[in-house]
């Protein structure tokens, strides 16, 4: 396997550490005129989400994680497994567990483009796109002609999370919501 | 494409910046009667600590292979050759090269201010500094404090007495790191550069170096006897932005030095430089007592202009040099 020098450590770089696959954030390099050099390094370990800095001693190298990003469509869940299709043409299928796919079950949304991530072949994470669109199925009726004033409601989306809208939002209304903060954004369409 | 960018990454302000800066030193030292001196970038030797990797270069000068000559890593030989010949003060804006150093406050190719002054104590030295960061920057004086108080004040260990064992267990308390090492340097440095350098914001000098990072530096004894560098460091905003020694002028310890440095470099598996034998010529001839100091001028830009990174102050910086 390939290894990577903390020299050529950048962004996107994905990398062994402790066993677990991380993406390099950032590589700073740290060095007194006349001492040691340093990097120090920001990580995101790919399994947990977890993003931490490290630091190395300059030179130290670390093995290359053997990781993907795909982008697939999101066909179905039986329940156990999140089945995603390759958009390459090739209609390669591959099934992602909970522990790949975490919160962004939220957001999956038939059909719609997710980057799925793997490593060795097996999948350990699931991106949304920063904003989806998904429809209202519950709510409290609307509040006729209070769309100025402020105030929320929640309101359950056809993935079954449950958002903060304003009052005026009604069942059937297509809602963009942000998916790293899940808040509300704007309504698409009634 | 890449290549067709041929824009400057600076603006006319920040050129401007620059050349304020640059005639604001030459003012500075002019009525100080301290001599401007231009020293060759180009020599057959190279400084031997294991820290700095210069940049090699094969010279044409009629001999099969071409000779290997090095870009300086700084001026500091060469200076030290002038002060020999009773040349008296003397300064110098000096482009450097090292090798490597890439990042936020670091380009391979980097302009220091260096200056000597015979008869100057590393405390008349420092007080001189002060005025011309002061005169730059407009800031307050200088607080100044001992390696060995920063790090009693700011991490409550001795890096006197310190072990390389207790050095690391702190270092591993309050990093996240997996480098071993039993050399106590290595942990002083990551401790000072992570824990303690960040935290200056004011301007502060760093004074009294443990003998083992005596560098170029006299060393002394300090209150309890015990071996002392000479060597005083600046640092400002968490920049490190000057280093300074009450000059080592003995010619057999600068030897030692430089011996000591090509073992640890054979040590390390790094390239063994050939000494430069000039340099300590030079010495035996014998050097004025005298304190001297490098400054990076390009950090001083940043530190005057509010830039977050050297590449800011740099029309063109390495990436598209």
């Amino acid at each position: 396997m390939a290894t990577y020098s903390t020299s050529v450590f950048k962004s996107g770089l994905k990398v062994l550490l402790d066993g677990d696959p991380c993406s390099i954030l950032g590589n700073e390099f740290v060095k007194p005129g006349k001492g040691q050099a340093f990097n120090r390094v920001r990580l995101r370990n790919l399994l947990n989400g977890r993003v931490w800095e490290r630091t190395f001693k300059s030179g130290e190298s670390l093995e290359a994680a053997d990781v993907v990003e795909t982008d697939m469509e999101y066909l179905y869940s039986d329940g156990e497994f999140w089945h995603f299709m390759k958009t390459d043409g090739s209609y390669e299928q591959v099934a992602a567990g909970k522990n790949a796919v975490q919160d962004s079950i939220n957001w999956l949304k038939e059909q719609d483009s997710y980057m799925v991530i793997s490593w060795n072949d097996a999948p350990i994470s699931v991106m949304p796109a920063n904003f989806v669109e998904l429809e209202v199925t519950d709510t409290d009726p609307g509040l006729k002609g209070d769309t100025a004033q402020g105030g929320t409601k929640p309101a359950t989306l056809s993935t079954g999370t449950s958002v903060k809208v304003p009052l005026f939002v009604e069942i059937g209304d297509v809602l963009r919501i942000d998916t790293r903060t899940g808040e509300y954004q704007n309504r698409v369409k009634k | 494409m890449g290549h067709q960018n041929w824009h400057p990454l600076t603006d006319p302000e920040m050129l401007k910046a620059r050349a304020v800066l640059l005639r604001q030193i030459r003012l500075f030292f002019e009525p100080r009667q301290v001599l401007e001196v231009d020293t060759p970038i180009l020599s057959g030797s190279a400084g031997t600590e294991p820290t700095l990797h210069p940049i090699t270069a094969s010279l044409d000068n009629g001999v099969d292979p071409p000779a290997e000559f090095f870009l300086q890593t700084s001026p500091e030989f060469a200076m030290k050759r002038l002060l020999a010949a009773d040349n008296g003060p003397i300064f110098q804006l000096a482009r450097s090269f090292r090798n490597g150093e890439v990042g936020r406050h670091h380009n391979p190719e980097f302009m220091l201010l260096e200056w000597y002054r015979p008869g100057y104590s590393m405390t008349d030295l420092m007080d001189e500094v002060d005025t011309l960061i002061g005169e730059v920057l407009g800031n307050p004086i200088a607080q100044r404090i001992t390696y060995r108080n920063i790090f009693l004040q700011k991490l409550a260990i001795d890096p006197w007495s310190a072990s390389f064992k207790e050095l690391q267990e702190l270092a591993r308390s309050r990093l996240d790191i997996s480098m071993e090492s039993s050399d106590l340097d290595l942990w002083l440095d990551l401790l000072f550069s992570h824990c303690i350098q960040p935290t200056l914001k004011e301007p502060t000098f760093i004074t009294h170096y443990p003998a083992s990072q005596a560098a170029l530096a006299t060393i002394a004894e300090d209150e309890d006897g015990l071996p002392v560098a000479l060597r005083f460091e600046l640092i400002i905003a968490g920049i490190e932005l000057a280093n300074g020694y009450q000059e080592l002028t003995n010619a057999d310890e600068q030897e030692n030095r430089f011996r000591a440095e090509l073992l640890r470099r054979r040590e390390l598996n790094l390239p063994e430089y050939p000494v430069d034998k000039r340099f300590l010529a030079a010495l035996r001839h014998g050097i004025p007592d005298c304190s001297g100091v490098a400054l990076g001028v390009d950090r001083l830009l940043m530190l005057k202009t509010g830039a977050k990174t050297i590449q800011d102050v740099m029309p063109f910086p390495i990436d598209v040099a």
